[in-house]
């Protein structure tokens, strides 16, 4: 396997209370492969993905336990040189937020050839030729190499970003809602440009996101995350085609479809739970509408109820045996 | 940019105006007679008289108002200092460099101290480091000037013998005034360098240079520093163009021959040329000062760079796709 994630959880601890933001995930990414990770706001898709980088703001954040695999090498373990060596080159990020993700006062030219001076042997000039090489990829002129972020738009930023994520050709790339602050008709250019790039520079990508239209254009796996916890993995095909935690299924239910003629969309009952009182049992159990008695109680383990596609659920295995 | 410079020094003639008639018009309404403080109290009333009509006292406000006018901006004739007879503006030019020297030191120190200090304590947020520095920032700035200024001569001076107690001749003469002065600042711009920082190094774009690869040390210097640098600067600026105008306390405590000094002799004097050419040439510096910080801005952020020259590229639309 080329990048694992075993049992990472990551918790938040302000004034006396613990956020446990992410619980004992596990997730892997073949090579080449897109997987999808999503989940409503908060249910610690964004703390997972600085969790790989070993960049969990501390304090007050901190990673309480797993291991993050590279290639079988522990991120977590390594020393600070090994990590930046690992940051940017072997695994990038692009960040929620174009808008705010640059830095407003260098070069959007000198932003990324930083990183390429950073991680390859190369001169200045060297650096500058491949950034601007690398803007013309993401389809902006190498004559704005000089400019500072204020000067774009928000799609040409998040461009500038994502070719500052490839400039070092990462083998992972992890996207935390690429899409989210741009507007609808950039959205589509900006997840073609990267699933084409992503083809051209035979990454793999872990796209963070919430939008299910997303996941279908790009992803070739689906975890579903709910309240720091993976509660069902599996294909595409799996999950769109037939979902099976209750919470996955009430997903698709928000989601409106062109081809059928719903009235109303039937939106998810309750909230999200407070991340310093998670429910004993599972987490879901106070907003599931198939919820039996063992829920309350015990938390449910991950049940593989198809070729690679698990569910956590007591509805399935043991808990389905009890019923 | 150079339209903008053009329009700041177009607004500092409206400041210069009226600083001259604010400052002439106190001047005239503050009770105290120039002749009796020249002439002493024996002076009978006749020598007063001619003094007060070769002086021009005796004119209408409007009168007294419109000459000085005249001469200062038609001839650039501050007038003549009442109690020295010299012309005010070499007064103020023979005793400006010190001044500026004065400013200059103590910003340094400030700066110096103030912002390295900054930092570490930011990005050593809630240490030992951090609360120390906190103890001396409250320190720093409740010990008045006039108090270090005379604990540094007992400490420096009498007992150690290290430094001269006064003069200002020297880089020896130099230090402790320039410490006494920069004290406070130092302290000020160390508490605002690092709330600045603290809330720079949360910016989305600082955990994309730490998702780079890059060194903590670059992330600091090369993407904290400069964004964090806006409300430090403006203090600096401010500090350094407040001791400009001169620093009373210090100056008399190390003996400095400096322009605050002079300025507060001349109000205890009624000196009239002497206070407005003063205050004046004092406002005038302060502009100047604002005006250059105004410009490093730009410098810093290219934001604002932008903002003063809009018409800079043509051809380029509004940045859209």
């Amino acid at each position: 396997m080329f990048f694992e994630i075993k049992d990472l959880s990551i918790h938040y601890s302000t004034g006396g209370n613990t956020f446990k933001a992410v619980n004992h995930i596990d997730l892997s990414v073949e090579k080449g492969q897109t997987i999808g990770l999503v989940g409503e706001t908060g249910a610690g898709k964004t703390s997972t993905a600085l969790g790989i980088m070993n960049l969990v703001p501390n304090p007050p954040g901190r990673i309480v336990s797993g291991e993050i695999l590279l290639e079988g090498k522990d991120i977590l373990k390594m020393s600070k040189i090994e990590t930046r060596r690992v940051r940017g080159n072997r695994i990038s990020m692009i960040f929620q937020d174009p808008m705010t993700s640059l830095n407003p006062t260098i070069t959007v030219g000198e932003q990324l050839s930083e990183v390429i001076r950073v991680h390859q042997k190369a001169s200045k000039i060297e650096a500058t030729l491949k950034a601007k090489e690398m803007l013309e990829t993401v389809g902006i002129s190498g004559d704005r190499y000089g400019e500072y972020p204020h000067q774009f738009s928000g799609g040409m930023k998040q461009r500038v970003v994502i070719s500052m994520a490839l400039a070092c050709n990462p083998e992972l790339l992890i996207a935390d809602e690429p899409t989210t602050a741009l507007d609808v008709t950039i959205q589509a250019q900006v997840l073609e440009l990267m699933k084409k790039l992503k083809n051209d520079f035979d990454a793999s990508m872990l796209m963070i996101t919430h939008d299910l239209g997303v996941v279908a254009e790009i992803c070739d796996s689906v975890a579903i995350m709910y309240a720091g916890e993976i509660i069902e993995f599996g294909s595409l095909e799996d999950i769109f085609d037939s979902p099976s935690h209750p919470y996955t299924v009430l997903l698709f239910g928000c989601v409106p479809d062109i081809d059928s003629d719903v009235k109303r969309l039937t939106p998810i009952e309750g909230l999200m739970p407070d991340p310093s009182r998670l429910p004993e049992g599972c987490h879901f159990y106070p907003r599931c509408p198939k919820r039996i008695p063992i829920c309350a109680g015990e938390a449910p383990v991950n049940v593989e109820i198809g070729d690679g596609h698990k569910v956590k659920c007591f509805l399935f295995g043991k808990g389905a045996a009890l019923n | 940019m150079f339209a903008y410079i053009a329009k700041r020094l177009l607004m500092m003639v409206g400041v210069v105006l009226g600083v001259v008639f604010v400052v002439f018009t106190i001047m005239y309404i503050t009770p105290g007679d120039p002749a009796e403080i020249m002439l002493g109290e024996t002076a009978t009333y006749a020598e007063k008289e001619t003094l007060r009509e070769q002086l021009g006292l005796n004119e209408p406000f409007l009168v007294q108002f419109g000459n000085y006018s005249k001469n200062l901006f038609l001839r650039g004739d501050l007038g003549i200092s009442y109690t020295t007879k010299q012309s005010v503006s070499s007064e103020i030019l023979e005793r400006f460099p010190t001044t500026l020297m004065l400013a200059v030191l103590g910003v340094a120190v400030a700066v110096g101290i103030g912002i390295p200090l900054g930092i570490i304590s930011a990005i050593r947020q809630y240490t030992v480091f951090d609360n120390i520095s906190l103890v001396l920032a409250l320190t720093g700035v409740s010990m008045p000037n006039f108090w270090q200024g005379m604990m540094m001569i007992i400490l420096f001076s009498v007992w150690l013998g290290w430094f001269p107690s006064s003069g200002f001749n020297t880089p020896l003469h130099w230090l402790m005034p320039a410490l006494t002065i920069g004290t406070s600042s130092a302290a000020m711009i160390m508490r605002m360098t690092r709330s600045s920082m603290l809330e720079v190094v949360r910016q989305d774009y600082i955990c994309t240079a730490r998702a780079k690869g890059l060194k903590e040390s670059t992330v600091i210097i090369k993407h904290a520093l400069r964004n964090s640098l806006i409300p430090v600067i403006t203090v600096a600026g401010l500090q350094f163009g407040a001791l400009l105008g001169g620093s009373v306390i210090t100056e008399s405590i190390f003996s400095i021959p400096g322009v605050g000094k002079l300025m507060v002799d001349a109000v205890k004097q009624r000196n009239g040329p002497m206070v407005q050419g003063g205050v004046l040439f004092t406002a005038i510096i302060f502009s100047f000062v604002n005006l250059f910080v105004d410009i490093v801005y730009t410098y810093i952020d290219p934001r604002i760079r932008s903002q003063y020259s809009r018409k800079a590229k043509k051809g380029r639309k509004a940045p859209h796709e």
